[in-house]
């Protein structure tokens, strides 16, 4: 028999003003218990303010073998980062 | 440690797409699940990994067993807490071994039918209150000897689960010593208590390292992908020299007359554990193995109802809405 409960990815806000990010996964047959699960794996210990759960079928994830061509062009833009332009002394700070 | 004699799988792979691997762990990048890996290397990370989530789960029946005897209500909490922690971890490294492509359930059936094992130590039973003690101090302690380490294994979801794991263990092995330094600063008998679990759980603890891998081609392989960080006499070592000193302050004798320090090594020497009870022990012959196994299979049988009914409910919820939307259209 097999009726293994739905995969689900958890997101956790760790505190006020910063991102959810991403601690785990875990099974739960749907989204109201996956939140309950979650609390009671991933938050033991006051680690969140709020819990995300979004279903693992449902992420669609970049493939390894694509990092080159989605990575590499950003390698040969210097010019996107500050440290590319000199800045007289004299200037200031900029 | 909670994983033990996990044999590598071969592998058969193209050499060039191997060496590139290889160079990866060597560079200390860690690998991802949809990353290429060799088979043995999948393989035997699902053993290992799985074997730990096991122990985690089942090493929850010794101390499960002392909740609802616990002598104050502050120690049930704690027990509770550090059980429920226990469950955490399992969960934690169950779904690291999913990533690789294994389902929970398939995990579960092989822990049922013993195709999988659990770490020896939860063979052995607790008998009374400070054999809970002494399971924090040393089954935890002993535990995280090899967990500290792992924290840097070379399969991320691993990495992961197991830098969660650390942060929480600590406060396993200090509860654990917090009880049983109150045993052995109390009445003669609570310390003979605190004695006596001591010596009952000093070679199983030593045990749970594994025996000596100097020589063994499997624990090469897995040091080279780094699934295995030190060798089992290291930690046994490590564990022996950090415990040793905890025993004095507690004014307990370790059970071991060839307890000596050793200037040149500056380490303890100490006596080997029965390997040939550890054997007899993972081929299920240990005090409790019947116990935990069928332990597990009634909470999984038990269980079925539960779970099915969940499923059903989560089921016809989604049909109810998906009839709502269609009736709105």
């Amino acid at each position: 028999m097999s009726s293994e409960w739905p995969l689900w990815e958890v997101f956790i806000r760790g505190q006020h003003g910063l991102n959810h990010r991403h601690v785990g996964s875990l099974h739960a047959p749907d989204a109201e218990l996956a939140i309950r699960h979650a609390r009671d794996v991933y938050t033991r210990r006051n680690e969140g303010v709020s819990i995300w759960v979004v279903p693992s079928a449902q992420i669609t994830a970049s493939a390894p073998s694509e990092k080159g061509p989605l990575f590499e062009p950003a390698n040969a833009k210097v010019y996107r980062h500050p440290t590319f332009y000199d800045i007289p002394d004299e200037v200031g700070h900029m | 440690m909670y994983a033990q004699m996990v044999k590598s799988e071969a592998t058969n792979e193209d050499p060039e797409m191997l060496a590139a691997f290889q160079a990866r762990i060597d560079a200390g990048e860690r690998i991802e699940p949809k990353d290429w890996m060799p088979e043995g290397y999948r393989k035997t990370l699902i053993r290992q990994i799985g074997q730990h989530a096991h122990s985690e789960i089942v090493g929850q029946l010794p101390e499960g067993n002392w909740i609802t005897r616990a002598p104050t209500l502050e120690r049930k909490a704690i027990l509770l807490a550090k059980v429920q922690d226990e469950a955490g971890h399992g969960l934690y490294l169950y779904c690291a071994a999913e990533t690789l492509g294994v389902t929970r359930d398939d995990l579960t059936e092989q822990l049922l039918s013993g195709r999988m094992k659990y770490s020896s130590i939860f063979n052995y039973p607790t008998l009374t209150w400070a054999d809970i003690g002494a399971v924090g101090w040393l089954v935890d302690g002993a535990a995280i000897m090899n967990q500290v380490p792992l924290q840097r294994t070379s399969f991320g979801p691993y990495s992961r689960a197991m830098i969660r794991i650390c942060k929480e263990e600590s406060f396993h092995q200090r509860q654990g010593y917090d009880l049983i330094r109150k045993m052995a600063e109390g009445t003669a008998e609570q310390k003979a208590m605190a004695q006596d679990a001591l010596n009952r759980f000093w070679y199983p603890s030593l045990m749970m390292f594994g025996p000596s891998d100097k020589d063994s081609v499997h624990s090469t392989q897995s040091m080279a992908w780094r699934i295995k960080i030190n060798t089992n006499d290291e930690l046994r070592q490590k564990f022996v020299d950090q415990t040793v000193p905890q025993a004095k302050f507690l004014g307990l004798t370790i059970p071991d007359e060839n307890l000596k320090w050793n200037e040149d090594k500056q380490g303890w020497d100490f006596s080997e554990p029965d390997w040939s009870e550890f054997y007899e022990v993972l081929k299920g012959n240990g005090p409790c193995n019947t116990d935990r196994i069928e332990a597990r299979q009634k909470a999984w049988r038990d269980g079925a109802w539960f779970r099915d009914g969940l499923m059903g409910h989560a089921k016809k919820a989604e049909a109810r809405r998906n009839a709502g939307r269609i009736a709105a259209e």
